[in-house]
């Protein structure tokens, strides 16, 4: 607690301000267009933060990461499109109010409960990070396992679509991290005799094909979609009424996105889903949801604002990613040579509570310039798609290419694409692949670290509370869809 | 009579190949059996220096569960059929094509040419027929975008017959 301080010291640096700035004008750009959003994005632009010192390249990150979640539901509000997944639930509500002419209402709504959402979530985080880290200190090799495990089960179990698809996916990815030398005996594996592939395949170019490259295949069988764009004069602050109509939802929402952001799987995307059923599951309008209730925006827009500051958690304080997002935000940690952890916490507090404070500082920030600029950024939405993707496709490539400058990368990147838009079309998420890349080496290796220490008794793993207490809640997590089902 | 009914049979048995669940698992369960036979080529760690498992252990798991998750996923889907996708716009091929013509062209002769040419093709055949913006979207911006990357971040691209004379 005696580090809280330092959370106001963004404040004074006057080049993260600057960072922090543009962070969050690219994350609203970002959030407006559909089909890309702070995971793609955030990608694309690792290989520049290659020229800003650690803590500037995080904060950059995660201004993305807080605006990008909150631009999305312009473009939900406006077009009936969701700029990200996370918003998909503002559409419900956003765009019949904004079809009404109350367009800048719903926005206004929409920005207010996503900063509340956002701060609330920065404020778990700041408590409960630490928390986390501190207990992370009891866990040795064989927790580790469990933990990653329990994460994959979650993903499974509480991310979007079918639960089997989900596992597998997330195998496919762990599977990914095992191409290249073997760490313990330097045995190559799925190498295929290409000298490249013996460093393993890279995250960038996995997420940048997953992600963006796929979006674009998607978008070439949309070509011909015509978009209803409703017009906005101003964004309004909610009123009175509003508020009063609102605020438990909010808070309510708030709570509910913060708790779903910790739990490693989709953060946003389920928090607005389930933030917005609880919203209207405790309205006393239920029958308005779907036609226009400024309660179910705000229920929606908390929630998934609210998960951003959740996921940071397991993310700083174990290196287990809460969302895709925050895998791409732990892999520029790791570029920049931070290793998330507990150690983190003890000896890098001026660093971590930086990101605390700037996230802080976002979430404001988000809010002057989509509570003003709103209307610059709905006019981004007319760029035609014949324009934007293969200006997205150059830098793609070229930010690719730049890691390792390697045309092996680019391929890889354009070989996951295509594998991405297969898996979207057939209702598998590629969010567990990327999950599972991350965690991939994780659960590998202290696999057989921990199989070293007990000598290879498996049933050693169930001697170890905090371990065996994982794998139930692993259990839990897995049968939790077929209890859901049988109800 | 019987004759028709077994035809019938026959053809909701042969409808069943057609299936978009049923190709997906083919697909999923033909490249994992591959995978899991190279797995079974992988080095073997002698006895005396292996710590724990074989490294082909852990992918051969990954792989037996990849499948195993497939064959179910495909037998809930007989009760549970998928929705049936849309046929895929000729849009669609246009743009895996000039994926094809990209890596040749950037392997071949030149990475910034690749970048220029798939995105005249794609701006193109996506709908866009002014001259000016197919010359912004194919040349001014990859351009700007090379400049960048070679100048902020210090990045050597491919040699080829364009970034050549760059080079000089």
């Amino acid at each position: 607690m005696e580090n809280l301080g330092l959370i106001f010291a963004p404040l004074f640096s006057y080049k993260l301000l600057i960072v922090l700035f543009f962070g969050t004008i690219f994350g609203l750009i970002l959030g407006v267009l559909p089909g890309l959003g702070p995971t793609t994005g955030g990608a694309l632009i690792l290989p520049f933060t290659m020229t800003l010192d650690p803590l500037s390249a995080i904060v950059l990150l995660t201004a993305i990461y807080c605006a990008g979640t909150y631009g999305g539901a312009i473009t939900a509000i406006l077009i009936n499109t969701p700029g990200t997944p996370a918003a998909a639930a503002t559409c419900l509500d956003g765009y019949p109010l904004a079809q009404k002419g109350e367009a800048g209402r719903a926005l206004g709504m929409a920005t207010v409960s996503s900063v509340i959402g956002g701060i609330a979530s920065v404020v778990v985080l700041i408590f409960f990070a630490p928390l986390l880290a501190n207990l992370a200190y009891e866990f040795g090799q064989p927790e580790y396992f469990a933990l990653a495990i329990f994460g994959l089960t979650m993903l499974a179990s509480i991310g979007e679509g079918s639960p089997i698809k989900n596992l597998i996916a997330g195998a496919f990815g762990i599977l990914i991290s095992t191409v290249g030398k073997d760490f313990m005996t330097s045995i190559d594996r799925f190498t295929f005799g290409i000298n490249e592939l013996t460093e393993g395949i890279g995250f960038i170019p996995v997420v940048v094909g997953l992600f963006a490259i796929s979006e674009m295949l998607t978008q070439s069988t949309l070509i011909n979609q015509i978009f209803n764009r409703v017009a906005l004069k101003a964004v309004k602050l909610p009123s009175i009424d509003d508020y009063k109509k609102t605020w438990k939802t909010i808070i309510r929402s708030s709570g509910i996105g913060s708790f779903i952001g910790v739990l490693p799987a989709e953060g946003g995307t389920v928090a607005s889903l389930i933030g917005y059923a609880e919203a209207k599951r405790w309205s006393k309008k239920p029958e308005d949801f779907g036609k226009g209730s400024i309660e179910g925006i705000a229920g929606a827009e908390a929630a998934n604002n609210a998960a951003t500051g959740g996921a940071m958690v397991p993310t700083l304080a174990l290196g287990i990613p809460g969302s895709a997002t925050t895998a791409v935000i732990l892999t520029g940690l790791i570029i920049h040579g931070v290793r998330p952890g507990p150690d983190l916490f003890r000896e890098q507090p001026e660093f971590l509570y930086g990101i605390f404070g700037s996230m802080l500082i976002a979430n404001i920030l988000f809010f002057v310039l989509g509570f003003f600029g709103a209307k610059i950024f709905a006019r981004i939405t007319l760029v035609p798609n014949k324009l934007l993707w293969p200006m997205i496709f150059a830098v793609s490539v070229c930010g690719t290419y730049s890691l390792n400058q390697s045309i092996i990368d680019v391929w890889l990147m354009l070989l996951f694409g295509v594998i991405g838009f297969f898996m979207r079309r057939y209702g598998f998420s590629v969010v567990p692949v990327i999950i599972g890349l991350i965690l991939g080496e994780l659960v590998e290796g202290t696999l057989r670290q921990s199989l070293v220490i007990f000598d290879g008794n498996w049933l050693m793993f169930l001697q170890r509370p905090i371990a065996l207490t994982f794998f139930v809640l692993s259990l839990i997590a897995l049968s939790f869809p077929l209890i859901k089902r049988s109800k | 009579m019987n004759d028709v009914h077994n035809e019938k049979g026959t053809n909701k048995s042969l409808s069943l190949f057609f299936k978009s669940s049923f190709i997906v698992s083919a697909v999923i369960i033909v490249i994992s059996s591959i995978l899991l036979y190279f797995t079974f080529t992988f080095d073997i760690v002698p006895p005396i220096l292996n710590r724990g498992i074989q490294p082909a252990t852990f992918p051969k798991a990954l792989l037996i569960l990849i499948i195993a998750l497939t064959l179910l996923t495909y037998f809930i889907s007989l009760k549970n059929p998928w929705k049936n996708e849309k046929k895929l716009p000729n849009s669609f091929y246009i743009t895996l094509l000039s994926f094809v013509v990209f890596v040749t062209v950037s392997k071949f002769l030149d990475f910034f040419l690749g970048i220029a040419l798939l995105s005249i093709i794609v701006s193109y055949f996506w709908g866009e027929r002014r001259v000016t913006y197919l010359i912004m979207v194919s040349i001014i911006f990859p351009l700007i975008v090379f400049v960048f990357f070679e100048t902020i971040l210090g990045l050597r691209f491919p040699p080829g017959i364009i970034t050549n004379l760059y080079y000089g």
